[in-house]
């Protein structure tokens, strides 16, 4: 490379013999030779004789490139940008919360599905109450994942507690389904002491160690290698477990989930990539964000085994996680799962979504299409559900929420010196000065800093 | 020259300097030269020695300097009495810091790009994938910002990863997860998920790399909150500080310079690991406190001989740490010696010289008996050509100019 080491190629340009331009450096026990595994050879079949082609020698059909064996054919065929016929879409539940007939979905306990639905709910409740407290400035943002109910609890329900969890910022069901209280939640968005942020990060962006859940980060797609490094690490400690990463049909073009996928089956690590597709990056329709056959098939272009589901089918989400994650870790291998749903809320409060599309279209999805409502009807066919249970579900969470939020409110903001801890493990001296001084600034000038904070 | 020397020990202010005449200094300002640059960029202009047989500043042409290392290194820190030690080359003192904490400790694992089979551009990874596998010493594909990302997510789970950029320029791509992630998940998570990776690679002026390659990111990345940043100059301080920063909780950025891996130097037998945050006292002295790091320490040193012929006392401090600064040992040499040269490869604008320079007007405006004077590269990208590429790095010439400026 540069300066100090010298490498040689040998490349023979003789027809005898076909070798890699870099012949692989050192064959250690164990370790992979240079390219896919494979070791060069020479070509199968040519004549030994170059000066006169014999009339009848046979033609070389394939041939051992870097990176395997390869057949030619004597026509220009471009392969289409696009199959004729876009990829199916794995589905169990009929509309009207029947099971279609010969789905292989998996069969769930009632324990578990009571649960799903359960969660289903208050993650709708709790978006439309948080949802509130912004719009009346309580709260001074938040995100809600209308029409995403059923992929985040549906995904989560499948998944063991020690597989990581790396979200975008769409899936605070996983976080519910795994245990975090209502109050766990209202605290982080009002950022009060008791968040396990300490008020540093903006709301919905959740994190939590203890649930296994990477705190949210605002850029988009970082996560995405960052899973594939924690599931490296899994594979290194011969770990049970895989890890998960969320992200949208938007983030799916970002250069980090090139990599992302590319890593993880050069490496082999047991990763879930999951892309909630739900047609809108903010107002960015998919049309506009690419224009391949959704995100399935980009699977197939980085070796990564993928599937299709129906974000809107929780019973499918379920099914196709479990089998995911089972496939994962027995053979060590990434897995790519599109969820296509659609974002029936607006990208944040801080967006409407009526300025770029029809209201009817919203309303539509919101509604008719409401995963909530699809599989409500699933368990209420089953028998495990009634509509009593579904009210007093409703207000119990309801009220829960209310309480929460009041409570959060009412709590103290973290104290100063959570402004300058965790920058590094112990805080360095510059960081001590910069915090006198900031004491000494309040201090001088109390009433132009806020009371609720303690100092 | 001996009325300079004398002017020294009683000076205590530039005024004072009624016994020099500026006459006799050959004083001519940057921009009067025949159309050739200045070959840095000097804080106070002008005084600087030309020497009438070439155009350009500084000197004679052959008192530039040919090799990153002229002269032996003079470091008292490395000596040690006690045992022998063993004699190795820089690029193997990262190599055996590295392999005795991977030995110490399963969890540290490297990935980088050509680092398992290939044993890394500079050799420093070479022979450890043989040893612990390829999956701990870990060959990436070339998307330095996903495997940086990659470092960190498996640094949230447990493992200790060193993430090596082939070039340091190279880890520009990687800017997205160093400044959001790697510095700031500690913090936005609440102490929750701790991100103990090491970051590292060659950077710095080399020979004719071109201006890609011969990036200084240490001047980009200094803002960033949260993380460390350290620079080793010799085999000794290479391994020391290699070693502390894979056991450091935070995530630590080590600079290596592409011209000093080659350096060879006896170094103890027995383990040793360096404090992060601490300078280095190369060479203690009473007239002037120069400050420098990386390649420049050499070219400091070999300005130093010059400058003690000549009848100077520098003090010579390589500050090692970079993010913070080792104020305590940068301030106690100043309140001896009253005077500042600050040498760095960065450029002039926002580079770690900058940076340095408000640190210690802030800190020790009061025990200053001239402005602090900088040395930097100018704000040019590096050239190919040899000869201009020379010229944006500061060499001993200059250095001693300098030296003498401040001291006048």
């Amino acid at each position: 490379m540069f300066g100090s080491i010298n490498h040689t190629s040998s490349v023979t340009n003789s027809l005898f013999s076909r070798q890699f331009l870099h012949p692989p450096l050192q064959d250690h026990a164990g370790i992979k030779p240079f390219f896919g595994g494979r070791r060069s050879h020479t070509a199968t079949s040519f004549s030994n004789d170059v000066d006169q082609l014999p009339t009848e020698a046979p033609l070389q059909q394939e041939l051992n490139f870097p990176g395997g064996k390869v057949k030619f054919m004597p026509k220009r065929i471009f392969t289409s940008g696009s199959n004729e016929e876009r990829t199916n879409c794995y589905r169990v539940l009929n509309e009207n919360g029947e099971l279609i007939v010969d789905s292989d979905s998996l069969k769930i306990s009632k324990e578990l599905g009571v649960k799903m639905y359960k969660d289903m709910v208050t993650l709708q409740v709790m978006d439309t109450i948080f949802y509130e407290a912004q719009r009346q400035g309580r709260v001074s943002f938040y995100l809600t994942t209308i029409g995403e109910e059923a992929i985040n609890i549906a995904s989560a329900a499948a998944l063991d507690n020690n597989d990581f969890v790396f979200p975008q910022y769409r899936e605070p069901g996983v976080l519910l389904w795994r245990g975090f209280t209502l109050q766990e939640f209202a605290n982080q968005l009002f950022g009060n002491k008791y968040d396990y942020g300490k008020g540093r990060q903006m709301p919905i962006h959740y994190g939590s160690k203890k649930h296994n859940y990477v705190t949210v980060s605002s850029t988009v797609a970082t996560q995405i290698p960052q899973a594939v490094g924690a599931a490296y690490s899994m594979k290194m400690q011969k770990q049970d477990s895989c890890t998960i990463t969320y992200f949208g049909d938007g983030g799916s073009s970002t250069g980090d989930f090139h990599a992302g996928l590319n890593f993880s089956a050069v490496m082999e690590v047991p990763v879930i990539f999951f892309c909630r597709n739900n047609g809108w990056a903010i107002s960015t329709p998919i049309s506009d964000q690419f224009r391949s056959d959704g995100i399935v098939v980009r699977g197939k272009a980085y070796g990564v085994p993928s599937i299709r589901v129906d974000g809107n089918d929780a019973l499918a989400i379920y099914s196709a996680v479990y089998e995911a994650r089972k496939m994962a870790i027995e053979k060590q291998t990434p897995v790519l799962i599109e969820a296509l749903t659609y974002r029936a809320g607006h990208h944040s409060t801080s967006d409407d979504s009526t300025k770029y599309r029809p209201v009817d279209e919203i309303e539509w999805w919101r509604d008719d299409q409401n995963p909530v409502k699809w599989f409500k009807t699933w368990i209420e066919n089953k028998g495990w559900w009634s509509d009593q249970a579904e009210s007093e579900q409703r207000s119990s969470v309801r009220k829960q929420l209310s309480q929460a939020i009041q409570a959060a409110e009412r709590v103290e903001k973290p104290p100063v010196a959570d402004m300058f801890n965790d920058v590094y493990d112990v805080p360095p001296k510059n960081l001590n000065e910069q915090e006198v001084i900031l004491r000494e600034n309040i201090k001088k000038h109390a009433q132009e800093y806020p009371s609720n904070v303690a100092v | 020259m001996a009325s300079i020397f004398q002017g020294f020990g009683a000076a205590t202010s530039l005024s004072s300097s009624a016994s020099f005449d500026t006459k006799k200094l050959q004083f001519s300002s940057l921009r009067s030269l025949s159309g050739k640059r200045a070959s840095c960029v000097v804080v106070r202009s002008g005084g600087v020695k030309m020497d009438s047989d070439s155009n350009r500043i500084g000197g004679r042409g052959d008192q530039l300097v040919t090799n990153a290392v002229a002269t032996k290194v003079d470091n008292p820190a490395a000596s040690t009495a006690s045992k022998p030690g063993h004699e190795l080359l820089l690029f193997e003192a990262l190599r055996e810091g590295l392999e005795e904490e991977m030995e110490r400790d399963a969890r540290v694992c490297v990935m980088g790009e050509d680092v398992g089979h290939y044993g890394g551009s500079y050799k420093v990874t070479k022979g450890l994938a043989p040893k612990y596998g390829d999956l701990r010493v870990l060959d990436t594909p070339i998307a330095e910002n996903s495997f940086t990302g990659m470092g960190i997510g498996a640094a949230m789970m447990g493992l200790r990863p060193i993430i090596e950029g082939m070039n340091m320029g190279f880890l520009l791509l990687a800017f997205n997860q160093i400044s959001n992630n790697c510095g700031m998940l500690h913090y936005t998570s609440g102490g929750q998920f701790k991100i103990p990776v090491v970051i590292r690679g060659p950077g710095g002026v080399g020979r004719q790399l071109g201006a890609e390659h011969s990036q200084r990111l240490e001047s980009y990345f200094q803002s960033i909150p949260g993380i460390q940043m350290v620079a080793c100059s010799t085999p000794y301080n290479a391994k020391g500080l290699m070693k502390a920063a894979i056991r450091s909780d935070n995530p630590v950025i080590l600079f290596e310079h592409v011209l000093l891996y080659n350096l060879k130097e006896r170094i103890p037998d027995e383990e040793y690991v360096l404090n992060l945050e601490e300078a280095e006292m190369v060479r203690p002295g009473e007239h002037v406190t120069i400050l420098t790091y990386s390649r420049m320490r050499y070219h400091v040193m070999q300005a130093a001989k010059t400058l003690v012929n000549k009848g100077y006392d520098p003090e010579v401090i390589d500050i090692r740490s970079l993010k913070p600064f080792d104020l305590y040992t940068i301030g106690n040499s100043i309140k001896k010696t009253h005077r500042v040269l600050i040498v760095e490869e960065c450029m002039r604008t926002g580079g770690i010289g900058a940076s340095l320079t408000a640190a210690i007007t802030e800190n020790f405006h009061d025990y200053l008996d001239a402005p602090i004077m900088c040395l930097s590269s100018q704000d040019v990208p590096t050239p190919y050509a040899g000869t201009l590429e020379e010229w944006t790095v500061v060499q001993p010439p200059q250095i001693v100019a300098a030296v003498e400026q401040l001291c006048r």
